[in-house]
């Protein structure tokens, strides 16, 4: 949090920077504010939605229940690690990217120590030790470059998203610095590994999802609503002021006594 | 470790309020800022006395009902949940529908509190922000990172009382009015259809 941000559009160096000069600048282009929901794509947003509650009904939700009954707690604790270990190096090379040397140096404490002494990554050592877990991703990287945040998506899958961050998932992903270390057989185990972080995550977290997912009368707008906020909120532009104001705004500070209806 | 930098900060704060205090002259502004944390602190304790008092979760839900009707400005939660369409509601309806609205908003949140038994609540900060004040506090859960809770207070009814809770970022105002707004919809506009049905949800 503490690298200061910019608000320019500007691409910083490196060849990361060069590689994704083209995004940067089609991104620039369509910038949009900051604040309030800007969701020209609802209709198609809809459909996946559709889709990704339909998936989560008949596969994840289920499945994520079997993981989480049937496999012990230490044991789903111990795979989620490894994947939370396996996720470092990308996080570190989006620290640097960010010009965040402090992130990027307790980023690569954490995975070390885990590696060594947490055996693998099987142990989060380095969570007790007290080394701070700086997570981070492209979406983020890009914004610290000066990309909007773009039109809001949902991706079938991946879930709530924005343009920036899209393209930031697709950039994690592509560009994963243990793509090139691990290959067939172990790159396989290491989806595999990612995928059942998710599956825990899911099974942990049952009760909030279920309610967006199932309990809410649109599951659609809440999503988006709970993305955009939280995700404002990490990048740290959810303070009220930071950009000129919130009034208004369908996700920024309400304040019902000035507007009692919220219109 | 984590709860270290907390106690610091905390009587860091304190201090700086018993300095103020020893000067004689806290400005309006502090003086609703110290109210406000004061209030939280208030509901802290009662929230964290519901969750360690051993209920079941049935029990627990007129509890909370019982916090959020004393610290909370529900008529003002309840009238913005509902948006424009509050403005053309009688005042019956206003009135059925925050009583509706107040059991709604006891349950669903209730059944979310489940999840801080065994954990706490810690009151860090409390400052002004626009025209009401904002209290910051950390929730410290069972197995989970420290999160950050954001409580936004007024005294615009008369005394303080708080109108909204920010959990990263994620606002209950916010989310309240697109739950109420889409319930609305689904019911074409019927306020009483919508009465009836937030009372059984």
């Amino acid at each position: 949090m503490g690298a200061a941000r910019s608000v320019r559009c500007k691409p910083g160096s490196g060849h990361a920077a060069l590689l994704a000069l083209p995004l940067v600048l089609a991104a620039c282009a369509g910038g949009t504010s900051s604040q309030g929901i800007y969701d020209p794509l609802e209709p198609a947003n809809r459909a996946v939605h559709g889709l990704n509650k339909g998936l989560d009904t008949v596969a994840v939700r289920p499945v994520s229940k079997v993981y989480g009954t049937v496999v012990p707690e230490p044991v789903r604790q111990s795979v989620s690690n490894v994947a939370d270990t396996l996720s470092q190096p990308g996080i570190f090379a989006n620290h640097l990217l960010q010009g965040n040397i402090q992130d990027a140096g307790s980023t690569a404490a954490r995975f070390a120590v885990n590696v060594v002494f947490g055996i693998g990554g099987l142990f989060d050592v380095a969570d007790d030790a007290g080394i701070p877990d700086a997570k981070t991703d492209f979406g983020e990287t890009l914004h610290v470059w000066g990309v909007g945040e773009g039109p809001y998506v949902e991706l079938p899958v991946f879930g709530p998203s924005t343009a920036r961050d899209a393209v930031g998932t697709v950039v994690d992903i592509a560009f994963d610095p243990l793509n090139s270390v691990f290959k067939d057989d172990d790159a396989t185990a290491m989806t595999v590994v990612k995928a059942l972080s998710r599956l825990n995550d899911r099974y942990r977290y049952s009760n909030t999802v279920d309610s967006i997912l199932y309990e809410s009368a649109d599951s659609y707008a809440q999503a988006r609503l709970l993305y955009l906020q939280n995700r404002r909120f990490e990048l740290g532009q959810a303070e009220p002021g930071s950009e000129g104001g919130a009034a208004g705004g369908g996700d920024g500070f309400i304040d019902p006594y000035e507007d009692p209806y919220g219109q | 470790m984590a709860s270290n930098p907390m106690l610091s900060r905390r009587a860091f704060v304190g201090a700086g309020f018993a300095a103020a205090a020893a000067f004689g002259a806290l400005p309006a502004a502090a003086l609703n800022t110290d109210q406000a944390r004061a209030l939280i602190d208030k509901v802290v304790a009662e929230v964290n006395a519901v969750i360690s008092s051993g209920k079941s979760e049935k029990q627990m839900y007129p509890a909370f009902e019982q916090v959020f009707v004393r610290y909370a400005d529900v008529p003002t939660i309840a009238r913005s949940a509902l948006g424009v369409a509050a403005r053309s509601a009688s005042p019956a309806q206003m009135t059925a529908f925050t009583k509706a609205f107040q059991g709604y908003i006891s349950r669903k949140y209730g059944r979310r509190f489940r999840e801080f038994i065994g954990g706490k609540i810690e009151v860090n900060d409390a400052r002004p922000l626009k025209s009401y004040s904002e209290v910051i506090s950390t929730a410290y859960l069972k197995g989970e990172s420290p999160f950050e809770v954001r409580w936004h207070v007024s005294d615009k009814a008369g005394k303080s009382l708080f109108f909204n809770i920010i959990i990263e970022g994620v606002n209950m105002l916010a989310s309240e009015r697109t739950e109420i707004g889409a319930m609305l919809d689904k019911r074409r506009g019927d306020v009483d259809a919508l009465i009836e049905d937030l009372k059984r949800v």
